[in-house]
């Protein structure tokens, strides 16, 4: 193939790709081809499954994607939208819709105990009440999980000792297992199966709970495990009915009738089944977080040190930032790349080891920082000094991030201003703070905002740190390095079960705060009228 | 004020730049002294923990009890029992191979965006700036559930970009490329005067033209930042991978060597060390080689003209 500069023709300029009659240069147009082919062949490639599974909704959401990709760039017109389009369609489908689910989530009870619809709570209740009866169907059961043992998902890989016939079992229901697949031991136990890692006996001890939960649905019943060697197939004693819309136990005769204002089949007593089902709950969430008595109390001083928080990590990191940027941007320093490439180095460092690694520098008993300093102090035993501990870890990972915007800003300020502010005889103090500092934060202030955004919320930086440590004695549920978002995340996820639609209804609260105090940020640093 | 008190003469001393009283030898302090101080002191700050890694990867016991500051002894056990008892190889692999696809295509979608906000005025700018940033300010960490549910149902249907796919997890960290840093282009365009497009339009250039022609070459430093940022930030994510990626092939770096600590912190940790230290070396490459644009000051002189 030719140079492109051979393709735009002569009398032009010799840069790529220009022409001089103005004309869409043939390169152009070949890549613009080139790229709509692409488009179009990954849409007709992620159309046939969404036809095989008559997804239609999908289908036309990808057909009228397609559509509006192809008028787009044919047209000559919209040329804004032509640069915006592809980053505006990952942000909605991979941001902005992943917010609004969450943002629905929170007015429903959504969460471990309702996760379904009721069909599949009462297929739950059913499962779950399978029992061994006289005559059921035994088999010889080999745990096994598809992937990693610690955490693929559990199968059942099942013998029945009469026939010995082999099946997989898996919460979808019963396969075939044809012999090609599996190794057997001699009594007809599987020991192996293509695509499933067998588990060892201490590997299922570990998980036995999630063993015995798990149960696959046959015809006449539900397989369960009994032990982790054996197997059997009982019939589900509690049953739907739909003409009380109720839940009936067949050996005891207690019933427990459909409540859809809570997603739960509860009886006369008020008791409820375990598993119930998902259903809308309207502004409930958002009353408790207002209203319950366990939150309330805690909430304030969990807000006051979140705010500090962040915002300390914001001002420190950047003051220091800022300090070691302007000490190294000057031509006269010499090793100024040096100092550079090694200051950033834990910028580069995984950031999620180096917080566990820090955080067992403040061990008590053999952490780096006590034996360093010959101290004994217990960093996490008190509130001051695990704060303390929290901020300095998050200083270590950020400054050098504000170090490296700083410098480019710095560097953007045009050399006449502070020249100029010089001459006059200003001195460097004054000429920092009346011009270079007013440019910086104009330049830094999005930046400066996002981090707090960011920073309010670093689940990871107090979560992989200090856990929320030191808990108060009397309360074992708000710590006090605990910001808004672990604290949620314990009271949602830790207890018993997890409660997104609570969850999702603090981080609205949460999404209010940050955003208003951005705003206000904005306004402050005047970022926003740059923007005109 | 201190500008209409100096004299005439106090301006041909600037270089100088006297503010207080200082000793013979404060003339060089003043100028570079403290400069270095500043950068030894921030030097001493940033390694020290870097150290105890290191010597904590080239301990030959391999314990976190047995870690000290500066090494005790150096052995590449550590080393070898990364690569023969866990999948590294495939882990760094795909760290790797995920974190340039993305910084690449982020940079570049961002750029356009960037291009677009800083160059067009059209309906919905300002409130697409705003909603950029205002997006980012949602907890993630919940979004992770929604994405989950999201993802599940993509798995069914096309298992090539589902879990523990490269493809997925690639798609979804593109969902990020409109946000902080095309702000930081933004800027950085803004700086470019638009005399440069307007005479490439006198000449003919299309806008396309003028985008790749004329302002990518001028923005290179901010790409070059920004792309490092972009790789830094998909080779060090850890929340969503943690959750998306959970067969051991399809692992990154920072999911793995999680799970080494996460199961036995102790005898782990110099294993654990030592991939944490060869998990970085990809970056402070990238950022050796990227250094002369990402502090290049392209703006004061090359483009004023």
């Amino acid at each position: 193939m030719a140079h492109p500069e051979d393709l735009a023709g002569g009398g032009g300029r010799p840069r790529f790709g220009l022409t001089a009659s103005g004309t869409v240069s043939p390169v152009g147009l070949i890549a613009k081809i080139l790229v709509l082919g692409v488009v179009a062949a990954i849409a007709v490639w992620g159309a046939f499954p969404l036809i095989d599974q008559e997804r239609w909704l999908l289908l036309a959401i990808l057909v009228a994607v397609t559509v509006l990709l192809f008028a787009v760039y044919l047209s000559p017109r919209h040329i804004p939208l032509k640069y915006l389009l592809p980053g505006t369609l990952f942000l909605i489908v991979f941001q902005i819709v992943p917010v609004i689910y969450t943002i629905t989530t929170a007015f429903t009870n959504f969460g471990d105990a309702h996760r379904g619809s009721k069909q599949d709570a009462v297929t739950a209740v059913q499962a779950a009440s399978v029992r061994q009866v006289p005559g059921s169907a035994q088999y010889l059961l080999t745990v096994a999980a598809d992937g990693d043992p610690a955490t693929g998902e559990l199968a059942f890989l099942l013998t029945d000792p009469a026939t010995g016939r082999s099946f997989l079992g898996t919460p979808d229901g019963l396969e075939d297992l044809s012999d090609d697949e599996v190794t057997r031991a001699a009594n007809g136990r599987v020991t192996a199966a293509e695509g499933y890692t067998v588990l060892t006996v201490a590997q299922a001890g570990a998980r036995s709970a999630a063993v015995s939960g798990l149960s696959v649905p046959t015809d006449s019943g539900a397989i369960k495990a009994q032990g982790l060697s054996r197997a059997f197939e009982g019939s589900p004693q509690q049953a739907y009915d739909a003409g009380c819309d109720c839940v009936r136990d067949a050996t005891t005769g207690r019933t427990w009738t459909a409540d859809d204002s809570v997603g739960y089949f509860v009886d006369a007593e008020g008791n409820n089944l375990a598993q119930g089902w998902k259903v809308n709950v309207g502004l409930r969430n958002f009353a408790d977080v207002l209203t319950d008595p366990v939150i309330r109390g805690s909430f304030l001083s969990i807000l006051l040190w979140n705010f500090a928080f962040a915002f300390g990590v914001v001002g420190l990191t950047f003051a220091l930032g800022l300090l070691v940027a302007m000490a190294l941007n000057s031509p006269d320093l010499r090793g100024q790349r040096i100092y550079r490439s090694l200051i950033i180095l834990p910028y580069a460092m995984p950031a999620v080891a180096m917080l566990l690694v820090w955080r067992d520098m403040f061990n008590t008993d053999f952490g780096l920082i006590n034996r360093l300093f010959g101290l004994d102090v217990n960093w996490f035993g008190d509130a001051w000094t695990a704060r303390f501990a929290v901020l300095l870890v998050q200083l270590w990972l950020g400054y050098n991030y504000m170090f490296l915007v700083s410098t480019g800003a710095l560097q953007a300020i045009p050399k006449e201003l502070t020249e100029a502010a010089s001459v006059d005889g200003a001195t460097p103090a004054y000429a920092f703070r009346a011009i270079t500092f007013p440019l910086l934060l104009v330049a830094l202030a999005p930046l400066l905002i996002s981090s707090f955004a960011f920073n309010f919320n670093n689940f990871s930086a107090i979560y992989l740190v200090s856990e929320g440590n030191p808990f108060p004695p009397d309360n074992p549920q708000a710590g006090a390095t605990d910001i808004l978002i672990t604290y949620t995340y314990r009271l949602a996820f830790g207890g018993a079960g997890a409660e997104y639609g609570f969850a999702a209804a603090v981080s609205i609260f949460i999404f209010l705060i940050v955003a208003v105090v951005s705003i206000l940020g904005f306004r402050r640093t005047h970022a926003l009228e740059e923007i005109n | 004020m201190a500008t209409t008190t100096s004299p005439a003469p106090a301006a041909a001393e600037v270089p100088a730049a006297p503010a207080r009283s200082a000793g013979r030898r404060g003339g060089w302090f003043r100028r570079v002294g403290w400069r270095h101080l500043v950068g030894v002191l921030a030097l001493a700050f940033s390694l020290f923990p870097i150290l105890f890694v290191v010597s904590a990867a080239l301990n030959p016991l391999g314990t976190l009890s047995s870690s000290e500051l500066i090494p005790s002894g150096a052995g590449t056990e550590n080393f070898r029992r990364l690569f023969s008892d866990t999948s590294f190889g495939t882990w760094f692999l795909n760290s790797m191979i995920i974190g340039l696809l993305a910084a690449g295509l982020s940079m570049f979608l961002s750029a356009t965006a960037a291009y677009a906000f800083s160059r067009y005025r059209f309906r919905g700018r300002r409130p697409g700036l705003l909603g950029i940033l205002l997006v980012q300010m949602f907890p993630q960490f919940l979004a992770i559930v929604a994405l989950y549910l999201m993802f599940s149902t993509v798995s069914d249907i096309w298992p090539a970009i589902g879990f523990n796919t490269r493809w997925g997890i690639l798609l979804l960290y593109l969902g990020g490329a409109l946000g902080v840093n095309t702000w930081l282009m933004k800027g950085f365009f803004d700086t470019i005067p638009t005399e440069l497009d307007e005479s490439a339009k006198v000449d003919g250039a299309s806008h396309t033209q003028i985008f790749f022609g004329i302002i990518l070459p001028l923005v290179a430093p901010i790409l070059a930042v920004t792309g490092l940022l972009g790789f830094i930030a998909s080779v060090n994510e850890f929340l969503i991978a943690s959750v998306f990626l959970t067969d051991d092939p399809s692992k990154t770096a920072a999911v793995g060597l999680y799970g080494l600590v996460s199961a036995e912190r102790n005898n782990n940790f110099g294993v654990f060390a030592a991939g944490s230290l060869l998990l970085a070396v990809p970056t402070v490459l990238l950022f050796q080689f990227l250094q002369r644009y990402i502090v290049g000051g392209l703006t004061a002189g090359a483009v004023k003209g």
